[in-house]
C-alpha cells in the first residue's frame, strides 16, 4: 500500500466581485491531480510559478481547503477528517519551507522553535524535552549549545537545517519540502540536499519535493510529476522524464536547463528554438474543449502523459 | 577581440561599519572588451554586486570609500562628479537589474519609461523617440509593440517586464552593459528566453557586457570570459571553455562539484566546509580560501597571494591550486556556530 495516495484532488479559490461580492468564478489552482508516494520514496512535483504545485503540497498537509477529491494517507482519507482525528494524522506529515529567514520565528530560541511540535503533541518534562531537542539539533550538524541561540545568529544553511530539525521532531513519515533550497547558494544547497538524503535513509522518510529547479529534482527524486495550469502533464520515473520526455511542455522545461558545457551552447539555443516553435504551434491541441489539459494516459508501467 | 571598453585597476570598495572601513571588493583588476561578455560569478557576499555598483557609482557615498581606477573612455569614473557621471550612466553605460518589478516604475507607461533616458541624453523629437522606442521593443522580442507602448508594468508578465528593462538599458546604444543577476528572479523557461535574447542582441551589437551571477549554468551559456570571486577578490580568471574544462582554483573546483546537474546520479554533492566569513571577520592576510580547505597544509599557500598567469589568459590566485585535492572519505559536516 502506498503511503500517500492523492485522488483527483481539486483546490479552487473563489473570485469574488460584482454585487454583494458574490462568487463570480474560481481560480482552479489544483484541478484534478492524482499521484502516489511509496514509503521511502522521493516524489518531485515540478512546474513554473503559478502552476499549483505549492497549493497541492499545502492541501496535502491541510493548510489549504480541499474542494474535492481524496487524500489517502495510509489508507485513510485525511481530507475529510476534522478536529482531534485530523490532528493525530497530521503529526505524521511535516513541512520544510522555502525561505529559512521567514519560516523561523525570530523572537524564539532554537529550543522553543524545535520543541514546538513536541509541546503540541507530547507531554514531556523540560529535561526530557531539552535532551530530545539537543539530540535532534546535533543530528542536523549543529552544536547542542545552539539551542539557546536565536535564528539570526545562524547562516542560511544552518537555519534551513533548524527548519529540518523542527520537521523531524515527531518522527514523521512524510515530509513536504516546498522549494527547500531555492533561497540558498549552491554550496549551501549541496549541504542541505546531502543532509536530506542522509536523514531519508536514517528515518525511512518519504518526501514530496516541490521545486522549479530541474537540476535539483533530477539529483534527488525517484519519481517526478510535471505540473502545468493545475494539472499533471507528465509523470514517471526520473529516467522516463529526463531521457524520454513525451509532452511538449516537459521537453520545453528540460531544454530550459542551462547547458553546463560552454562548447554546446549554440546547439542548445537551436534546440530551444525548435522546441519553442513546436510548443506554440501545438499549444491549442494540449487542451480539451473546456480548456483543461487532458487526463494522463499510461504509455509504460511507470510513465504517463497527458494526451487526448 | 575589439577595443577595451572598461579597465578596472586595483579597485577597492570599502564600507564603513562602526568606526572602521572594511573592503568588500579588494584589489580587483579587470578588462572588458567590445563585443565580449565578462561573467563575474560567486556566492552571496563575495562582493560581485558591490563591484558592479562601484563601476556605475550607485553606492551610498557617505559610507563607501573607493580606491583604484575605473577607466572608461579615457576618464577615471571614480573621480568624476555626480553631474559628469550622470552624462555617462544610462547613455554609454546601461544597467539591467535583477527584479524587473522593482526596477520599473509602476505608475509610468512602458513607452515613457523607455523614452526617459533618451529624453535626458539624446536630443530627439517626440516622434523620433517613439519610433526608436517601438523599434527597441521589437528588438527585445516584443511582437505587439504598439499596444505594449501604452501599457503599464503590472499588465505584463515577468519575462515581458525583463525585456522592457533590457530595452531601457539599450535605449541610448550603450557601449557597456551591466547585468546584475538578470535572470535570477525569472522562471526557468523565461530565463532560457532572456538568455537567448541577450546572446542574440550581443551578436548584433558591439556592446561589452558585464554579467553578474551566482548561477554557473548561466555563465556556461552566456559568458566569453569568467572571473570567479571569493571574499572580495578574484581567485580565477579565464576563457569560459578553459574555466569549465580545466578549473584550477580550489574554490572554482568545489563550486562546480556542488552543482546537482553536474552530478545527476544520486552521488553526494560536494560541500565546502565552513562558511563565507563576514566582512568584519575576514582574515585579510594569506589565502582567503585556506580556512575552507583545512586539509591542505599551510606551506601550499602563498603568504601574500597574488594572481599568477598559469597558462596564457588563465589567471589563478595563490599557489594552493598546484597540489589541491578534495578531502578523502566522508565530507565533514559543518558544525560551526556563528557567534
Amino acid at each position: 500500500m502506498s503511503l500517500l495516495k492523492v485522488n483527483d484532488l481539486k483546490v479552487h479559490f473563489p473570485i469574488r466581485g460584482g454585487f454583494f461580492k458574490r462568487v463570480v468564478d474560481y481560480v482552479r489552482a489544483t484541478d484534478g491531480i492524482s499521484f502516489e508516494i511509496e514509503p521511502g520514496e522521493t516524489y518531485g512535483l515540478v512546474g513554473e510559478s503559478g502552476c499549483g504545485k505549492t497549493t497541492t503540497g499545502r492541501a496535502v498537509i491541510g493548510l489549504n481547503h480541499v474542494t474535492s477529491g481524496e487524500i489517502l494517507f495510509e489508507g485513510k482519507d485525511i481530507a475529510k477528517l476534522r478536529g482531534k482525528e485530523k490532528r493525530l494524522h497530521t503529526r505524521d506529515i511535516q513541512m520544510i519551507f522555502q525561505d529559512p529567514y521567514s519560516s523561523l520565528n525570530s523572537r524564539k530560541r532554537v529550543l522553543d522553535i524545535v520543541a514546538e511540535p513536541l509541546r503540541n503533541f507530547e507531554r514531556l518534562s523540560p529535561d526530557e524535552e531539552l535532551s530530545r531537542v539537543q539530540a535532534l539539533v546535533e543530528r542536523v550538524g549543529l552544536n547542542p549549545e545552539a539551542v539557546y541561540r536565536y535564528p539570526h545568529q545562524f547562516s542560511g544553511g544552518q537555519r534551513q537545517r533548524i527548519g529540518i530539525a523542527r520537521a523531524l521532531t515527531l518522527n514523521p513519515k512524510l515530509i513536504i519540502a516546498d522549494e527547500p533550497v531555492s533561497a540558498l547558494d549552491v554550496s549551501v544547497q549541496a549541504q542541505v540536499l546531502n543532509f536530506m538524503q542522509d536523514i531519508q535513509k536514517e528515518f525511512n522518510l518519504s518526501y514530496l519535493f516541490i521545486s522549479h529547479d530541474l537540476g535539483v529534482v533530477q539529483h534527488l527524486c525517484d519519481r517526478i510529476g510535471i505540473m502545468y495550469r493545475g494539472r499533471l502533464v507528465e509523470e514517471g520515473l526520473a529516467e522516463d522524464i529526463y531521457e524520454n520526455p513525451q509532452h511538449i511542455y516537459t521537453k520545453r522545461l528540460i531544454s530550459a536547463i542551462p547547458e553546463m558545457d560552454p562548447a554546446k551552447r549554440l546547439e542548445k539555443t537551436h534546440l530551444r528554438q525548435a522546441i519553442d516553435e513546436e510548443y506554440y504551434a501545438g499549444y491549442e491541441q494540449s487542451f480539451d474543449e473546456n480548456g483543461r489539459l487532458f487526463d494522463l494516459k499510461k504509455i509504460s508501467d511507470s510513465h504517463s502523459v497527458s494526451t487526448p | 577581440m575589439g577595443n577595451t571598453v572598461l579597465e578596472i585597476e586595483n579597485l577597492r570598495t570599502s564600507f564603513s561599519i562602526g568606526e572602521k572601513y572594511y573592503p568588500a571588493v579588494d584589489d580587483v583588476s579587470l578588462k572588458v572588451h567590445e563585443n565580449e561578455v565578462l561573467a563575474i560569478v560567486g556566492e552571496s557576499g563575495c562582493g560581485k554586486s558591490a563591484l558592479a555598483l562601484s563601476i556605475i557609482g550607485l553606492h551610498e557615498q557617505r559610507t563607501t570609500r573607493l580606491e583604484g581606477q575605473v577607466n572608461f573612455k579615457g576618464q577615471n569614473l571614480l573621480k568624476l562628479s555626480r553631474k559628469r557621471l550622470n552624462k555617462i550612466r544610462g547613455k554609454e553605460m546601461g544597467m539591467i537589474f535583477q527584479d524587473p518589478m522593482t526596477a520599473l516604475n509602476p505608475l509610468a507607461a512602458i513607452g515613457a519609461q523607455i523614452e526617459e533616458p533618451m529624453k535626458y541624453h539624446l536630443k530627439l523629437s517626440a516622434a523620433d523617440m517613439k519610433k526608436r522606442t517601438l523599434e527597441l521593443l521589437r528588438r527585445v522580442g516584443i511582437k505587439n509593440e504598439n499596444r505594449i507602448y501604452s501599457q503599464y508594468p503590472h499588465e505584463l508578465s515577468g519575462g515581458m517586464r525583463q525585456r522592457v528593462v533590457i530595452a531601457i538599458a539599450l535605449a541610448c546604444d550603450p557601449v557597456l552593459l551591466l547585468a546584475d543577476e538578470p535572470t535570477t528572479a525569472l522562471d526557468v523557461t523565461i530565463q532560457a528566453q532572456i538568455m537567448d535574447l541577450m546572446k542574440e542582441l550581443q551578436a548584433q551589437m558591439k556592446t561589452g557586457i558585464i554579467l553578474i551571477t551566482h548561477d554557473l549554468g548561466v555563465v556556461a551559456e552566456m559568458a566569453d570570459k569568467v572571473a570567479v570571486m571569493y571574499a572580495g577578490q578574484i581567485v580565477e580568471l579565464a576563457e569560459v571553455n578553459e574555466l569549465f574544462n580545466h578549473p584550477m582554483h580550489p574554490y572554482t573546483r568545489s563550486l562546480l562539484n556542488s552543482i546537482p546537474s553536474n552530478m545527476p546520479n544520486k552521488d553526494k554533492l560536494h560541500v565546502i566546509q565552513g562558511i563565507v566569513p563576514t566582512l568584519q571577520k575576514l582574515e585579510r592576510t594569506g589565502c582567503r580560501f585556506a580556512p575552507r580547505i583545512p586539509w591542505i597544509p599551510a606551506s601550499e599557500h602563498e603568504e601574500n597571494p597574488i594572481i599568477h598567469e598559469v597558462k596564457p589568459n588563465h589567471f589563478v590566485r595563490c599557489t594552493c591550486y598546484k597540489n589541491f585535492h578534495f578531502e578523502e572519505g566522508e565530507l565533514g559536516e559543518d558544525d560551526h556556530v556563528l557567534t
